[in-house]
C-alpha cells in the first residue's frame, strides 16, 4: 500500500512537469503585458520601462524563463505579484483558508443532501418521494451557479435585506457575534455551491443504490433475517458507496473550478477570485502559481480516489 | 454417496402435523403485459427431518414458490394472492416484517442458486456468517466469528480459522456454496430451503455439494426442501418428490414410487428424458424430449395445462382442470387418466 502510494507520487512528477510546461507556454503566447498600464503612464519614460522588463527577464526566450521559474519554484520561491508586489505563496496562503472553508462546507452540505435523499429515492423507486426528488435534482443541476447566486442575492440581500451579499474576510467583531456574522455571510455561497453539487450527486447516489439493490447478495441479507434498515445500510449503501466516493473525490478539482464563479459573485476573497483578478491584470506569476496549485489538486484527488477505492472494495489489490 | 438415513416414521394414523404446509398458494406478479400467475394453487408439505424435492422445467414456478415461503419475492410487483404458508402450524402469510425476520435463518435457512453473487463482496465470509448468528442469538463479535469458523469447519472448508477472514472473491464457486450452506445452517434451522444449489456448479462439485447437504441433514436433523430441475439430483437425495408444471403441482410421490411408476404424462416425459448410459450402449435409442414449451403464465390455457404437449391428451383435458388426487396411498396425480382411489 505504502509502496503503491510512493509509486503513484513518483509518476505524478512527470505529469506535473508536463502540466507546468503547457501552462507556461500558453501564458507566454497569450496576448497582454503586465506593463501595459505603465505604457500609458506619462511619468515613466519608455527606456525605464524597457530596463524594468529586462531586469525582470521578460525579454528572455520562453525556455530560459521557464527554467528560471522552475528552479526558483523548486527552491520554494514562487515569485511575487507584478501588481501587488506581495510574494505569491503569501497571497495563496492568505486566500486558501477561505476557499477551503467555503468549499468544505458546501461539499458537506451536498453530501448531507445527496446521500439520504438518493438512498430514500432508490429504495422507493417511482414513488412520489422519488419523483419529487428527481425533479428537484434535475432543476438543481440544470441551473448554473451564477444564475442561482444572483437570484439569491436579489431575494435575500436586496429584496428582503436579510443577508449581506459581500463576503468579508476581515470581520471586526469577536466571539459569538463573529460566528454569527461569519454564518450570515457564508450561507449564500455555501448554499449555491452545495445545492448544485448535491443535486448532481443525488441522481448519482440514486442510480448507484439502484444498481446494488437488485443484486443477489441483498436477497441473501434479507434471508438472513436482518431488519430492513440494516440491510439497506450495511448491504446496499455500503456497496453503493464505492462508485460514489470515487466520483466525489474525482470531482473535487471541478468543484474548485466551479467555486471560482461563485467566489466572484459573492466577492469571496478566495483563491478563485485571486485567479480572476490576476488574469484581468495579466499578473503572470500569480496565474501560473494558482493554476499550478489547481493541477496539483487534480493529481492529489485522483490518487486519493484510487486509495479510497481500494480501501472500500477488498477485491482491489495494490500489488 | 452416503445413504440418506430414514427418519423414524410415525405410526400410521398418528401422523404428526407437517413442519411446513402450503395450502392453495397463489403468487402473482403485476407486469406491463398483465398479471403473471407464477404460482397458481400449490399444495405442498414437508415433514420434520424429511427431504422433499420440487422438480420441473425452468419457469414452472419452483423458485417463486421457494422464495415466497420466506416472503423474499419483491412485493410489489409480487403478491400472495391466496393461500396459506403454515410453518409449525402458524400461517406466515399475514405475519408482519418483524416477525418474518425472526423466522428467516433462525427457523428456515435458505441457500441460493448463484454462489458467485449471493455473498456480499465487501465483507469477509466470517463477518457475513457472524452477522446471522449475532442477529438471532445476540452473540458478541468475537463469539460470532468463533461460530463462523466452527460452521466453516462443519461444511469441510480446510483451515477454517484462517479462512473466516477471507473475502468471497478468494473462494471458488463450490467453496462459496459451502459458505452459503454454513451461513444458512448457522442458527440451526428446522428447515433448509435450497434453490437449485448445484445448478451453477460443475459436475464434480455438484456431487460434493449434494453429499454435503446429505451429511448436514444427518448431523443436524433438519428437513430439506430442495428445488431442482435435474432428475439425477432428485434420485440422489429426495425422499418425496413434488413435480411442478406451469405454476401447479401435477404429481407427488415417494421417490421410489415416482421413478418406478410415474403416473403423470409430464413426469413420464421427464424421466424418459434422463440420459441413460446403460441403455445407450446396447440400444441405439435417441434421447427423448418433451415436445413444446411451458405455456405462458400470463394467459394459461384452460383445462389441463400440459394438454398441448401431452401424448395422451383427450378432448375432455381441454375443458376440465384436473384436481390433484390420491391414486395410491401417498401417490397423488393431477390427471384425468387416473380415477381417484378411496381408502
Amino acid at each position: 500500500m505504502t509502496n503503491y502510494v510512493l509509486r503513484r507520487l513518483l509518476i505524478a512528477i512527470p505529469s506535473l512537469l508536463g502540466i507546468s510546461v503547457i501552462l507556461f507556454t500558453v501564458l507566454a503566447l497569450a496576448p497582454g503585458d503586465p506593463f501595459e498600464e505603465l505604457a500609458t503612464n506619462p511619468a515613466i519614460p519608455p527606456d525605464v520601462r524597457a530596463a524594468l522588463r529586462a531586469s525582470l527577464g521578460l525579454d528572455d526566450p520562453v525556455w530560459t524563463r521557464y527554467f528560471s521559474w522552475l528552479t526558483a519554484m523548486l527552491r520554494g520561491d514562487w515569485g511575487y505579484s507584478f501588481v501587488s508586489r506581495v510574494n505569491v505563496d503569501d497571497l495563496i496562503l492568505a486566500r486558501l483558508p477561505t476557499t477551503l472553508a467555503i468549499i468544505g462546507a458546501s461539499q458537506i452540505l451536498a453530501l448531507a443532501i445527496a446521500l439520504p435523499v438518493g438512498v430514500m429515492a432508490a429504495t422507493r423507486p417511482y414513488s412520489i418521494f422519488d419523483q419529487v426528488a428527481n425533479t428537484l435534482a434535475f432543476i438543481g443541476f440544470s441551473l448554473p451557479t451564477f444564475f442561482t447566486g444572483l437570484l439569491l442575492i436579489l431575494l435575500f440581500s436586496i429584496t428582503l435585506d436579510w443577508l449581506p451579499f459581500v463576503y468579508r474576510a476581515d470581520l471586526s467583531s469577536t466571539g459569538w457575534t463573529w460566528v454569527w456574522e461569519q454564518l450570515r455571510q457564508s450561507i449564500m455561497p455555501v448554499a449555491v455551491l452545495g445545492l448544485f453539487q448535491g443535486a448532481a450527486w443525488t441522481r448519482f447516489v440514486r442510480s448507484a443504490v439502484l444498481d446494488v439493490i437488485r443484486l443477489d447478495h441483498v436477497t441473501t441479507a434479507r434471508a438472513k433475517g436482518l431488519p430492513e434498515g440494516r440491510v439497506t445500510l450495511r448491504h446496499i449503501v455500503r456497496n453503493a458507496l464505492i462508485p460514489v466516493v470515487t466520483l466525489v473525490a474525482l470531482q473535487m478539482p471541478t468543484v474548485f473550478g466551479g467555486a471560482i464563479v461563485t467566489e466572484q459573485i459573492f466577492r469571496v476573497p478566495g483563491i478563485g477570485s485571486l485567479l480572476i483578478s490576476a488574469i484581468l491584470a495579466n499578473d503572470t506569476p500569480v496565474i501560473m502559481a494558482v493554476t499550478f496549485v489547481f493541477a496539483c489538486l487534480v493529481v492529489f484527488f485522483n490518487l486519493l480516489a484510487d486509495v479510497i477505492y481500494g480501501w472500500l472494495d477488498p477485491r482491489i489489490s495494490y500489488s | 454417496m452416503s445413504a440418506v438415513v430414514e427418519p423414524a416414521r410415525p405410526a400410521l394414523g398418528l401422523r404428526e402435523a407437517p413442519l411446513l404446509a402450503l395450502h392453495n398458494l397463489k403468487v402473482q406478479f403485476k407486469t406491463d403485459d398483465g398479471l403473471v400467475r407464477a404460482v397458481d394453487g400449490v399444495d405442498l408439505s414437508v415433514n420434520r427431518a424429511e427431504t422433499v424435492c420440487v422438480v420441473g422445467e425452468s419457469g414452472c414456478g419452483k423458485t417463486v414458490t421457494a422464495m415466497t415461503i420466506l416472503k423474499l419475492i419483491a412485493m410489489p410487483p409480487g403478491r400472495i394472492a391466496a393461500g396459506e404458508i403454515r410453518f409449525e402450524g402458524r400461517d406466515l402469510v399475514p405475519l408482519p416484517p418483524a416477525e418474518m425476520q425472526k423466522i428467516r435463518s433462525k427457523e428456515i435457512g435458505f441457500v441460493f442458486q448463484e454462489p458467485m453473487t449471493s455473498l456480499n463482496p465487501v465483507y469477509t465470509v466470517g463477518q457475513q456468517i457472524a452477522e446471522t448468528v449475532r442477529q438471532h442469538e445476540g452473540l458478541s463479535r468475537r463469539a460470532g466469528l468463533d461460530r463462523a469458523a466452527e460452521m466453516l469447519r462443519l461444511v469441510n472448508i480446510p483451515n477454517p480459522g484462517r479462512r473466516v477472514n477471507d473475502y468471497p472473491h478468494q473462494f471458488s464457486g463450490g467453496m462459496r456454496q459451502r459458505v452459503m450452506i454454513a451461513m444458512a445452517l448457522s442458527c440451526n434451522p428446522k428447515l433448509l430451503i435450497a434453490d437449485e444449489p448445484t445448478t451453477a456448479l460443475d459436475v464434480t462439485i455438484q456431487a460434493q455439494i449434494l453429499d454435503l447437504l446429505n451429511e448436514m441433514k444427518q448431523r443436524l436433523g433438519m428437513a430439506v426442501l430442495l428445488i431442482t430441475h435435474a432428475m439425477g439430483v432428485v434420485a440422489e437425495v429426495a425422499q418425496r418428490v413434488v413435480v411442478m408444471y406451469a405454476g401447479r403441482v401435477v404429481e407427488e410421490a415417494p421417490v421410489e414410487a415416482l421413478f418406478a411408476d410415474p403416473r403423470h404424462p409430464y413426469t413420464q416425459g421427464l424421466i424418459r428424458s434422463i440420459p441413460r448410459i446403460d441403455l445407450a450402449a446396447t440400444t441405439h435409442r435417441r434421447l427423448e424430449a418433451i415436445p413444446g414449451t411451458v405455456p405462458s403464465l400470463l394467459n394459461p390455457p384452460a383445462g389441463c395445462r400440459f394438454a398441448a404437449r401431452c401424448r395422451h391428451a383427450m378432448p375432455e383435458c381441454l375443458g376440465t382442470d384436473p384436481p390433484l388426487r390420491e391414486v395410491t396411498p401417498g401417490h397423488k396425480v393431477a390427471c384425468l387418466l387416473y380415477p381417484e382411489v378411496r381408502a
